[in-house]
């Protein structure tokens, strides 16, 4: 089917913001050149914090493991160079928090020398075989929200997969990695689609880029030209056009329910640049080392680079030439971003973009008024949610209020804060109310086990009591049944005390017969220690 | 008016019959009172409120013997959601029974621990893996921080240690309110 025939639906809400992309996108991506020192953080993707392999000192080559993946919900780290492990240690994460992770330190030596790599057999592998390499090649959701993608390359269950959506909308201010991406290296792109669609048995894979993206739109589309199960589509450029639901809605109008998801009806998503990492993992053995990161804000020529995990986002944004009066930086764009908490955090696979934040481009917040309850923020959000009521119960710390209005359902897109007359921080209260919700249930969960444990133990403390009184009544039972039928027939006036004395006796004899093994246990225990 | 009679004889038969087979069918086991405070209290079972274990301090409270202000670990959070579940009147933490801390799980010196197994016993949630002349060690996931293992050990080997933040637990801060400042008189 002609791509230019596909019938578009369109969602909700929405916000138009300056894309501020113009910038970013006058020169092509460069490889970024080895920084003094790399700082890997083992924690870089949903799930499971990846086990170190590596001890200071060690040589490593690039691409080599250095984290192995716990489990099969985590993904595997590798060595962004050749060189040797200097620490293993907790360093400061690319996170908001300013907390420190476990991370390996490695010193380039400037070779920068591959492990050998060889292609994957990708067709005579079993699925479940690539799928765990895929795994342990440590490729993740490269749109932002570092999902294991080997977990979301399963088929569903019930439904068989229909579309394949690959995200290159890209909708966010300031970000031009997959535009660039795409522009450059779209033949690349298309083989990991193809993987991708094979190892899905999806019908049709269709691409999602916005239409302020002419240059990649073209670029995509004459690579896949030859490609009839392949569309390059236009949508309508409109934040968060780049959201997994919104963009599955614009491209097949299926609008995924809360709590479902859309491999239920027979849709799968991913980003063109998890697409990129696929084709490196597969065709050239080359596990997820590095991508492409904008570098914009108050920098001299913004521009994109192919980084290295583990570079210091300082020395990134040094070679775009950092200009002064910079108050810190931004990861991701200025809607979904994060402010990091020093300049030499690393940059980890959720880093699309780092802007170099000034208080010009950044004002303070201006001061949060009473909410007004005008509405402005439902009809903005891209989710169909009410966002006052959201804030309002998030504010009040009415958590279970917060979940009936579905909270988790929020992307945390941000356009309910854009559009508030109010100033109001909205997404601040919703992040807030979120982890408060989880910490909770983390608590309870604890409480519940204790519980459980408390119990269990009472019960196995009476258990015992029980046995051991049983066990003392059946034997005490037996000597006095014993001691009866040696005693036969004597009177029985002095019955009670012959049973006592025959009681006695019995003791005695237990005793009698215990004293040689005791004696004897030493005598063995020295000749064990003489030989 | 005999009708009437019958209708109303009738009818109490039957009413009283379904009541009878509804309280014996739906019995309620144990004291749904209980459970609930139960669910509130934190469940270290470290029995700082003077009774062996939360449930029966919960036990307590539901009978009106004890009052709701005596789980330092629960704090002034659990201490409001008692008062709320139960209707009654919000009290300070009674100080008598200790102060609130910060979560910790205890930890064993290894090098110091002479493996009596005392600090097992007094485990209340089995959070200690040991044996007798084996070195004993704190499985922290399970540990809820009761400090009841610290009193029994001859060798003081056990310390606590307050539970830090990690990536994974962190929490967003509440978003402070920015106060405008209003031209007020000063005092004098």
């Amino acid at each position: 089917m002609n791509a230019a025939l596909r019938k578009l639906f369109s969602f909700n809400g929405g916000v138009k913001p300056q894309t501020h992309k113009a910038e970013s996108t006058r020169t092509p991506i460069v490889p970024l050149p080895l920084p003094p020192v790399f700082v890997v953080p083992l924690h870089q993707s949903v799930g499971g914090t990846p086990i170190p392999l590596v001890k200071p000192g060690q040589k490593v080559l690039k691409g080599e493991r250095i984290g192995a993946a716990d489990g099969n919900y985590s993904a595997a780290i590798h060595a962004p160079t050749s060189g040797t492990v200097v620490a293993v240690e907790p360093r400061t994460m690319a996170h908001t928090s300013g907390l420190s992770m476990l991370s390996v330190v490695i010193e380039p030596d400037g070779d920068d020398q591959w492990l050998a790599t060889e292609k994957f057999p990708f067709q005579s592998a079993a699925p479940d075989e690539v799928r765990d390499y895929l795994r342990d090649a440590g490729i993740v959701g490269l749109g932002g929200a570092v999902f294991p993608s080997h977990m979301k390359l399963k088929p569903g269950k019930a439904t068989p997969m229909k579309t394949l959506v690959i995200n290159g909308a890209e909708c966010e201010p300031f970000i031009t990695c997959d535009d660039m991406l795409m522009r450059e290296r779209p033949a690349e792109i298309l083989r990991g689609i193809c993987i991708m669609r094979e190892l899905l048995q999806a019908e049709e894979a269709v691409v999602g880029i916005e239409d302020n993206k002419p240059e990649a739109i073209a670029s995509m589309q004459t690579a896949a030209a030859t490609m009839p199960y392949v569309q390059v589509v236009a949508v309508p450029t409109r934040y968060p056009a780049g959201g997994a639901k919104q963009l599955i809605r614009v491209l097949t109008g299926i609008e995924v329910p809360h709590g479902q998801r859309s491999t239920d009806y027979g849709v799968q998503c991913f980003n063109v640049g998890t697409a990129y990492a696929i084709h490196e993992a597969i065709e050239l053995g080359r596990p997820l080392i590095s991508r492409i990161v904008t570098v914009a804000g108050h920098v001299d020529t913004p521009r994109n680079y192919e980084v290295r995990f583990g570079t210091p986002m300082d020395f990134l944004v040094q070679q775009a030439g950092l200009k002064t009066g910079c108050d810190g930086f931004v990861m991701g764009g200025p809607m979904m971003g994060f402010r990091m908490p020093a300049f030499d955090v690393p940059v980890v696979k959720a880093t699309n973009c780092v802007i170099a934040a000034t208080p010009a481009l950044f004002p303070p917040p201006p001061p949060e008024m009473p909410c007004i309850r005008c509405g402005e923020c439902a009809r903005a959000c891209p989710t169909d949610l009410q966002p006052f009521e959201m804030y309002w119960h998030s504010r009040a710390k009415n958590f279970g209020k917060a979940q009936e209005y579905s909270l988790f359902d929020c992307i945390e897109c941000g356009c309910c804060a854009y559009v508030c007359p109010s100033n109001i921080p909205l997404v601040d209260y919703y992040r807030f109310a979120k982890t408060e919700i989880w910490a909770r249930e983390r608590q309870m969960e604890a409480a519940d086990s204790a519980r459980q444990r408390f119990e269990a133990r009472n019960e196995r403390i009476e258990r015992e009591k029980r046995e051991k009184a049983e066990k003392l009544a059946a034997r005490a039972a037996a000597t006095r049944a014993t001691a009866q039928a040696d005693a036969g027939s004597a009177p029985s006036a002095d019955g009670a005390d012959d049973a006592k004395k025959a009681l006695i006796a019995a003791a005695i004899e237990r005793a009698k017969a215990q004293k040689p093994a005791t004696a004897e246990a030493p005598a063995v225990a020295d000749a064990s220690t003489q030989d | 008016m005999l009708t009437a009679l019958l209708v109303m004889l009738g009818l109490a038969i039957l009413i009283g019959a379904s009541l009878g087979y509804a309280s014996l069918k739906f019995k309620v086991e144990g004291d749904p009172l209980v459970e609930k405070i139960d669910a509130i209290l934190p469940q270290t079972q470290c029995g700082q409120c003077g009774f062996p274990g939360c449930k029966p301090y919960a036990t307590a409270i539901a009978n009106g013997e004890a009052d709701i202000n005596c789980c330092p670990p629960g704090g002034d959070d659990g201490i409001h959601k008692l008062a709320d579940l139960l209707g009654r009147e919000y009290k300070p933490l009674n100080a008598e029974k200790g102060v609130e801390k910060p979560k910790a799980v205890a930890f064993i010196d290894e090098a110091t621990c002479i493996g009596c197994t005392l600090c097992l016993q007094a485990c209340p949630v089995d959070a200690i893996a040991g044996a007798a002349k084996q070195m004993h060690t704190i499985i922290a996931p399970l540990c809820t921080g009761c400090e009841l293992c610290i009193a029994p050990c001859p060798v003081d080997c056990i310390t606590m240690e307050t539970v830090q933040e990690t990536v994974d637990t962190w929490k967003w801060r509440f978003p402070t309110f920015q106060i405008k400042p209003v031209n007020t008189r000063t005092a004098a």
